[in-house]
């Protein structure tokens, strides 16, 4: 059984049918990598596995579970992060909160014991605070610990998100274009972390990106969609050699179709 | 420039990193503490009615400072606090009981509207939460038995203990009542915003897509904090009760919501702080608008009193001139005046400049 299974899914938004009949799996353990033309839907698939849409069409299905009926905010709990393309961080607040949002789904708490401060606030918030210090080592955040977010470079948000995802302890972690904006070397860094997130992490990556180089260099599988479609599903190679994946960069329609 | 060691996360948890911070808090609480000492009656009350503004400002902060939901309508929460206590006082209760139930009806009520009221934001939560406010002044009219209608109700004398809280009989008292109530709130706060939940509540407030994503239940968020809000602020409005005394339906008007407003707005928005700083704004405004208007009328001859208005009218522009030159209010301006001693000469003119902060959509790609 695969980790996270897509059947047939579609969701369309008045006339513009964003993804229409997208099928694929990802095994546990595997990077498996979304390619495609701006506009092709990959982002729409990310929001439809992390229930911000509702799809119009098919299911989606994690670790055996239906979680197509779920509610956004009940698919962290499952084991299931993810990054934003735009960036989405708590602006106002420091790197160290942050952080410490993503730890969210492991609290025990309840709201009265917080505003009483209880021991078992204390001790929980040691031990969020001891995996998020790992986080922060991992992606080597130690500088910007107490920073706030606003005024912090670009780059370094975007890594900041990929921790805040890690916070979560996920199974599967979706990272929608890790590396746009980054230079070569902040580039090279994310393709070690997710080689490090699989192997040391155990995790199963699923990303959208456009770095053709970085997705070459990590991933196992590749799915190139178009106009919410899909159009080749191998390795790297595979796909890039495709002919109507080609067609879909350069822009012909028909062959896209 | 104070470097602060940390050999342990429990140093990042404690409300205070540095045993000096804590030290000004502690002298800070005893002159509070000593104030009856030092100060004659007038300035006593004054001083109690500040302390009842910010702790009805820190339940707006909750909603407005920390979960970004604006309300025009915590009036109402100052109302049904006042009228349950007052209510319940009337009926023979103790104020140990009356007043904890009276903030726990503000909040529940809260808690209840917020719910149809989370997927408002902005401008349109603003008008809902007005309307809400009118619907509870028609209620308090009409529900005359309780209420006393237009002729208005009276807060009784508190005593706990045998000993006496009133206001006028026992004011010294009455001022410690109302800081040691606050003081706890305040306590209760810094706890709730160094939590898991205060987390969630900033998380709500500056991403709600990603606050879903971490597995926040938004709408349940925000119906926690509206209700601690409201509850906090019906806590106000109960001392609110007891300090004035005697009260109708008149004395929790939309002004008061807004003068709430004010207070989390100038002093400082997402700083527990700034309810402090905003409530001695407000409270202390009206005083200094009377010495200024005797000195010109003194001076000059010129009566100011014949202008009518004219309070609202400083209240208004000192807004508008905070929202323009100052949106992190008065403890903003303080950090950053703090900041520049503290690094004192290293200052940079444009090291507090305003980061543009796009719109999400037009972040770039
Ligand atoms: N909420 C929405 N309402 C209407 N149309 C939408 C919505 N979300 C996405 N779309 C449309 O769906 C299509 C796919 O958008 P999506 O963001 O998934 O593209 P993408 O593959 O991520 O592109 P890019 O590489 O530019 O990020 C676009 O035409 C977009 O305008
Ligand atoms: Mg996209």
């Amino acid at each position: 059984m695969s980790l996270l299974e897509v059947d047939d899914l579609a969701v369309h938004f008045g006339g513009v049918k964003a993804v229409d009949g997208v099928s694929f799996s990802v095994e546990e353990g595997e990077v498996f990598a979304i390619i495609g033309p701006n506009g092709a839907g990959k982002s729409t698939i990310f929001n439809l596995i992390s229930r911000i849409y509702q799809p119009t069409h098919g299911t989606i299905r994690f670790d055996g579970q239906d979680i197509t009926a779920l509610k956004a905010h009940d698919i962290a709990r499952l084991g299931i992060a993810r990054t934003f393309q735009n960036i989405e961080l708590f602006d106002h607040s420091t790197v160290l909160d942050n952080l410490l949002m993503g730890r969210h789904t492991h609290r025990a708490t309840n709201f009265v014991q917080d505003i009483l401060h209880l021991p078992s606030v204390r001790r929980e918030e040691r031990a969020h605070r001891r995996h998020v210090e790992e986080v922060i080592e991992f992606l080597e955040l130690e500088a910007y610990r107490e920073k706030r977010i606003e005024g912090l470079p670009y780059g370094v948000r975007k890594v900041i998100e990929i921790g805040r995802a890690l916070a979560i302890g996920p199974r599967l972690i979706l990272l929608d274009e890790p590396a746009s904006g980054l230079s070569v070397e902040e580039t090279q860094d994310v393709a070690f972390w997710i080689e490090d997130m699989r192997r040391d992490m155990g995790l199963t990556v699923l990303m959208v990106e456009h770095d053709m180089g970085l997705v070459a260099q990590v991933s196992d599988r590749v799915l190139a969609v178009a106009n919410g479609r899909p159009l080749a599903l191998g390795t790297a190679a595979e796909v890039q050699a495709d002919r109507h994946v080609q067609a879909a960069y350069l822009g012909s329609p028909e062959a896209a179709a | 420039m104070r470097v602060v060691f940390k050999k342990s996360y429990d140093r990042d948890i404690d409300l205070h990193e540095h045993w000096l911070d804590r030290a000004k808090i502690a002298v800070l609480l005893a002159v509070m503490a000593a104030l009856p000492f030092l100060v004659g009656n007038y300035y006593l009350a004054e001083a109690a009615n500040t302390l009842i503004w910010a702790l009805a400002g820190m339940g707006l902060m909750i909603a407005v400072g920390h979960t970004g939901q604006v309300s025009l309508g915590h009036a109402a929460f100052l109302a049904i606090g006042a009228y349950t206590d007052a209510g319940l006082m009337n009926a023979g209760m103790p104020f140990w009981i009356a007043f904890p139930v009276a903030g726990l009806a503000a909040g529940l009520f809260g808690a209840v509207i917020a719910i149809p009221a989370v997927r408002l934001s902005g401008i349109y939560l603003a008008i809902a939460t007005l309307a809400v406010f009118v619907i509870v002044e028609e209620l308090i009219i009409m529900l005359e038995p309780i209420t006393g209608g237009v002729g208005g109700t009276m807060a009784p004398s508190i005593s706990l203990m045998g000993i006496s809280f009133d206001r006028y009989g026992a004011l010294a008292n009455f001022y410690w009542l109302v800081l040691g109530i606050v003081a706890l709130v305040t306590w209760g706060y810094a706890n709730l915003m160094r939590s898991p939940t205060g987390r969630s509540f900033l998380a709500v407030r500056d991403s709600e897509v990603s606050a879903r994503s971490l597995g926040i239940n938004v709408t349940r968020t925000k119906a926690l904090a509206f209700g601690l809000s409201a509850g906090v602020t019906g806590l106000g409005g109960a001392l609110m009760g007891h300090y004035i005394g005697f009260f109708n339906y008149e004395l929790f008007s939309i002004f008061i919501s807004i003068n709430l407003l004010l207070v989390v707005t100038i002093g400082g928005l997402g700083f527990i702080q700034g309810a402090f700083l905003g409530a001695i704004l407000i409270t202390g405004m009206p005083q200094v608008i009377a010495i200024l208007r005797d000195t010109v009328n003194a001076s000059t001859g010129i009566d100011l009193a014949s202008l009518p208005g004219i309070d609202t009218m400083m209240f208004s522009v000192l807004l508008i001139g905070f929202i323009l030159f100052e949106p992190t209010g008065l403890y903003g301006r303080w950090l950053k005046i703090r900041t520049w001693f503290e690094i004192f000469p290293l200052a940079r003119r444009d090291m507090f400049r305003r980061h543009k902060t796009y719109l999400k959509t037009e972040r770039m790609r």
